[in-house]
């Protein structure tokens, strides 16, 4: 902690914005946001993978998941986020077979072990949960399985970075970037960032320690009118990162624009099945479209995943949206930001 | 071995079928081969309507709890002896004695029976440890329709005796939070048990009845104000809903908190907060500030306690009480019930 207070005294007031939902999480539960000098906001940005799905790719899994012959097959985190047909949670309450899994081969395995039924997995996430993704498909093509399919969800994390700094509308100094997506991205990934936009990056990891470390090199590098990559999380982050997962998503995947909510439509964002690979994509199969992308009337989880509003500055926070009765994606998953001011800040704020 | 009710190669001779439900002679030899032989006591041999028992003197605490769980068995434990000693540490928690629990068996058609003679012989094993018979009981068999295999309720009554039980009225700023001690490895076992979660541990549940470490603390002379299993929600629930009911903060030390490092990694991998996952053979304790280190010696001489810890301490009165957690990195946060369902992260 010293070391941040040291390299935060007497610089100017900055915004630092820790991208993964899982930063967001460990920053509050383990203190670390409360240690923060005044001159040091932290923002959260567009990294948690529920959070930044559109709502037409929500609606279309509810669709698949109405259908008697469709297993929807999903991680936990996605079952209870609203959407203009209610959430896949609510349709397993009226006996749409939705499988919460943990990883993508469980899907595969859902498949092979109900041949009668399609199995459609939901492709969301980062370049963490990417690689399983592929390797899933490839399973599944080398036992040439008929009824497994994927809904392709799959977010790149570099574009949506420069969408945000492109746009210039929310003040960002520095990024806190994500520990789990870098062991596949590499440290050197963030170059084009610290480059053209003169953004200092610094990859970290989720120990309060490791956290407090990372945030006094960004500290020290905006105070210091500097921008270049560091790596704080050298225990697990490569400067190249992992090359056979890249490699594995780019047998099965090619980057294609993709919606993210509230951000619009991002070019070379999101990845779609490669040609040989196509037959998996469940919307040619079931005949689903991702509709265009929209809000629930009054909720701000557009404009939280961008970093451009606290969640306590939302009309619903807390009044008509909390976890029990989530509005917006934010308040769902367990790494939304909104979720992570309610559990760990909101009493503080009655006070 | 875990092992679901329709998974095994079982014959159908060898499962529950609805006419063991049907109250004919199949419904005769289920109970009379199965079950009664199991839990063979005084109260229970008349097999009458209900079970006389002896009326002590003082007050009776009563209470009952419904029981489901995925898998049945799991390490550490199965449904039956989480049955037993969910419904006596409810009772021991409150100062009192576990006279006689009822049990109430719903199983679904398809159950292998060799599964239900294991869970009973839990039940039974369970019951003999926490001093305590199976006074009365009920079976019945539903259709297969997703009841989980089997369902399990018990109530039980105690007798509380007439000297000072705990009493949280005369809870005060500086009492002591004791953990009788390490939090979070039922839910932990329970949950890596499931399938598909893909995750392998080493740990196993801590279920065990509570009575003789509850007894050891309570004799240690200390004033013991209150005393909770934190079962379902994990301690911060537990903690969260003692807070509102003082109207006071309460302050825990993260540093002190005893939990396992596997139980650590593996909440950690899944994205859960280990205060608030469940644990079911453990005891929090609220004691006078100047008492704690006996009660804390008393429950560390335990077998049950050896992990012991104060975590935290009771704070002044409020209009917003909060539990707050410092942080190992000198942080502070708040910690507030679980609501609902925790999820496992997706990265």
């Amino acid at each position: 902690m010293a070391a941040v207070a040291e390299a935060a005294d007497g610089a100017r007031d900055m915004a630092l914005m820790e991208i993964c939902g899982t930063h967001t999480v460990s920053l509050f539960r383990s203190g670390v946001k409360s240690l923060m000098p005044p001159n040091v906001r932290l923002i959260s940005g567009p990294g948690c993978p529920v959070c930044v799905t559109s709502c037409g790719y929500l609606d279309a899994a509810c669709e698949l998941a109405a259908r008697k012959d469709v297993i929807v097959a999903t991680y936990g985190d996605m079952v209870r986020v609203p959407g203009r047909a209610g959430s896949l949670e609510s349709a397993r309450g009226q006996g749409a077979a939705v499988e919460v899994i943990y990883s993508a081969r469980d899907a595969v395995k859902l498949a092979r072990e109900n041949p009668s039924r399609n199995v459609v997995f939901l492709a969301v996430g980062f370049e963490t949960t990417t690689p399983a993704t592929a390797a899933a498909v490839l399973e599944a093509e080398a036992v040439a399985l008929e009824n497994f399919f994927i809904l392709p969800g799959h977010k790149v994390l570099l574009p949506a970075l420069e969408a945000l700094l492109s746009a210039g509308d929310v003040p960002i100094d520095g990024f806190l970037c994500p520990g789990h997506v870098s062991v596949i991205l590499g440290a050197a990934a963030y170059e084009p960032i610290v480059k053209k936009y003169r953004r200092p990056c610094v990859v970290v990891g989720f120990e309060p320690a490791n956290m407090l470390e990372g945030i006094g090199l960004l500290v020290r590098q905006v105070a210091a009118g500097v921008a270049k990559v560091e790596n704080a999380y050298g225990v697990a982050v490569s400067e190249g990162g992992n090359a056979a997962a890249r490699r594995m998503i780019e047998q099965v995947f090619a980057p294609a624009a993709t919606e993210w909510r509230a951000m619009g439509s991002i070019p070379a964002s999101g990845l779609a099945l490669r040609g040989p690979y196509s037959r998996f994509d469940a919307r040619a199969k079931f005949g689903v479209e991702f509709g265009p992308d929209y809000e629930p009337p009054g909720c701000r989880c557009g404009e939280v995943i961008q970093g451009k509003l606290e969640p306590t500055k939302c009309a619903l926070f807390a009044v008509k949206c909390s976890p029990t009765a989530p509005v917006g994606p934010c308040m769902v998953s367990s790494e939304g930001t909104c979720a992570a001011w309610y559990k760990y800040n909101l009493p503080r704020q009655g006070r | 071995m875990p092992q679901s009710p329709d998974s095994s190669d079982q014959r159908p001779a060898d499962r529950v079928v609805l006419a063991h439900g049907g109250g004919g002679e199949l419904t005769r030899r289920l109970l009379a081969e199965r079950i009664i032989p199991k839990l063979a006591n005084d109260l229970l041999a008349p097999l009458a309507d209900s079970a006389v028992i002896d009326a002590p003197p003082g007050k009776l605490c009563m209470t009952t709890d419904a029981f489901v769980v995925q898998p049945l068995e799991f390490a550490g434990g199965d449904i039956g002896r989480l049955a037993v000693c969910g419904t006596v540490n409810d009772l021991v928690v409150m100062g009192a004695k576990p006279l006689a629990l009822s049990l109430a068996l719903v199983l679904e058609e398809g159950l292998g029976l060799d599964l239900l003679d294991r869970v009973m012989d839990s039940i039974a094993a369970a019951a003999a440890e926490a001093g305590v018979v199976i006074a009365t009981g009920d079976t019945k068999v539903v259709e297969r329709r997703g009841a989980d295999g089997m369902t399990v309720t018990t109530a039980g009554i105690g007798s509380l005796p007439a000297d000072m039980p705990p009493d949280a009225t005369t809870i005060a700023a500086g009492d002591a939070v004791i953990v009788s001690g390490l939090l979070a490895e039922h839910g932990l076992a329970v949950m890596s048990a499931r399938k598909g979660l893909g995750i392998r541990t080493t740990l196993a549940s801590d279920v065990a009845p509570l009575g003789g470490l509850v007894e050891a603390m309570l004799a240690s002379g200390g004033r013991v104000k209150f005393m909770r299993d934190p079962t379902r929600g994990g301690l911060a629930g537990l903690l969260a809903d003692l807070s509102e009911q003082l109207a006071r903060n309460i302050e825990l030390d993260e540093q002190a908190l005893p939990i396992s490092p596997a139980a650590r990694h593996a909440s950690e991998l899944l994205g859960l907060d280990p205060l608030t996952i469940a644990n079911e053979g453990k005891v929090v304790a609220v004691v006078a500030a100047s008492d704690a280190e006996k009660v804390l010696a008393a429950c560390r001489a335990h077998p049950l306690g050896a992990a012991a810890a104060i975590v935290g301490r009771i704070g002044e009165t409020s209009d917003w009480p909060l539990v707050e957690l410092l942080t190992c990195a000198g942080g502070r946060r708040i910690v507030q019930r679980p609501y609902g369902e925790e999820l496992p992260r997706i990265c």
